[in-house]
């Protein structure tokens, strides 16, 4: 239930409704519960719902942490 | 973000735990509060992967699905019997749940009225638009995520005077059972996975009390393998320096004070009201009912519903103790044999997010 998809927001009308692309596939998407919304934004949707816009900068930290720790394992291995 | 998921990434993650679990002298009990991680640690095989470098798993209450008690099924099963021209609607999952009434889908609704499955309560609020002289009831169930999207739709009802529209709300908090589960003393949790879409819109403060008042350490985490596994690692770092806190192992999604937009909604429309969860019982502030200027779309209200006792869980199901971590779904005797996914007999094995399902589809070997 608590599934949410990330997806790419492509379209935005006045009232928050909008359009994301979610694998190819454009899905109608309300928009209304995020400030500062734009068109290229990546969201997490929900039951129709964006309910949060993923940050960028904090993604690509996660990764440079993962890929430290794989380093280091492979590292460990040798 | 193949990371996510890349086998070697995982491969490092356990064996980064596995260092840490060796310095702690005793096993490690940690608590995957949401259903959806359940699925997770399923789906990509990282159960025993992750037993083996000593922390075990137990899946927790979060599946909205199963934790709404047979009286608010019970009570929707009645409207949609009972009332012509009248159409129930609800997500997918809800209309299988068994109770002593049947289920949604195979009561015969009154004249004129039927169950209609959705995907978004979105859908819902639509229908009412399109049937003006029907009534439109949405079963809407959720935790916070889910909750913000239900009553948005109210709030559009209310707007467009919409009088058609109502909700069935079983609307349901994440923290409040979290502690009815440690106060229990059931079952020794040494550290929780907090959801990940919950703290989207909640944020990391709900869970502060659990830190601070229990000394349990916990860790906001998303959904892909790497995520499950850095929210472990996390937990573990705050077990071996002894400083229980709530750190967010999600940041790409998670804020520090979650959706303020959606939190401001809740707050503008919604009231908390003690409620029963299945499997857990009478919880203060666990639940919500749309506020007094709202109470024209609550559907309890609107239809002087009844819903208090109805005829409780199934014999002999064993839901709610899965629900609270204490069995795992093969422990029930009714797995597999009277219970599976053609013929539930709990809520468990109905919920593609319920433990009972989950284990049935990626273990049923366990049990002979
Ligand atoms: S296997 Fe079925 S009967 Fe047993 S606890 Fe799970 S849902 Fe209930």
């Amino acid at each position: 239930m608590c599934l949410g998809i990330p997806a790419k927001v492509i379209q935005i009308d006045e009232s928050k409704l909008g359009k994301v692309d979610y694998l190819g596939t454009k899905v109608k998407t309300n928009l209304s519960l995020l400030e500062d919304i734009k068109v290229g934004d990546w969201v997490i949707v929900h039951a129709g719902f964006a309910i949060s816009v993923l940050d960028e900068e904090e993604a690509q930290e996660t990764l440079s942490l993962l890929r430290e720790i794989a380093a280091s394992h492979q590292e460990d291995e040798k | 973000m193949k990371e996510f998921k890349d086998k070697r990434v995982i491969q490092a993650l356990l064996a980064e735990i596995e260092k840490k679990t060796r310095t702690l002298s005793s096993p490690i009990r940690i608590m995957e509060v949401c259903g959806t991680h359940t699925m997770t640690v399923h789906r990509y095989g990282l159960k025993n992967m992750i037993e083996e470098t000593g922390v075990e798993m137990v899946s927790g209450p979060g599946c909205p699905v199963c934790i709404t008690p047979n009286e608010l099924h019970e009570a929707a099963i009645e409207l949609v019997t009972q009332r012509e021209n009248f159409i129930l609607t609800t997500f997918g999952d809800m209309t299988r749940v068994p109770t002593e009434k049947g289920s949604l889908q195979t009561t015969v609704p009154a004249q004129n009225s039927l169950v209609d499955v959705v995907y978004s309560p979105e859908e819902s609020l639509e229908k009412a638009r399109l049937n003006p002289e029907k009534d439109v009831v949405f079963f809407g169930v959720g935790f916070e995520t889910t909750i913000p999207a239900i009553i948005m739709t109210v709030k559009e009802a209310a707007e467009e005077g919409l009088a058609n529209y109502s909700v069935l709300s079983a609307l349901w908090l994440i923290p409040p059972p979290l502690k009815a589960i440690v106060d229990a003393k059931e079952i020794a949790i040494d550290g929780f996975l907090y959801p990940g879409h919950v703290s989207a819109i909640i944020g990391e403060k709900p869970y502060r009390f659990i830190a601070e008042e229990y000394g349990i350490p916990g860790a906001i985490t998303g959904f892909e393998p790497s995520d499950m596994l850095l929210g472990i690692l996390s937990t573990l770092e705050q077990i071996e320096e002894g400083k229980p806190k709530v750190t967010n192992a999600y940041s790409r999604v998670v804020r520090a004070s979650g959706n303020p937009k959606a939190l401001a909604l809740m707050d503008e429309m919604l009231e908390t009201k003690d409620a029963h969860w299945r499997g857990l019982g009478l919880i203060p502030q666990s639940g919500l009912r749309l506020k007094k200027n709202y109470a024209s779309y609550d559907a309890e209200i609107k239809f002087s519903l009844k819903i208090k006792g109805g005829s409780g869980d199934l014999p002999g199901c064993r839901c709610g103790e899965v629900l609270r971590g204490l069995i795992s779904p093969p422990q029930c005797p009714l797995f597999i044999g009277k219970c599976n996914p053609e013929s539930p007999y709990g809520p468990c094995m109905v919920s593609f997010e319920g433990a009972c399902l989950i284990f049935y589809k990626y273990h049923r070997a366990q049990k002979g």
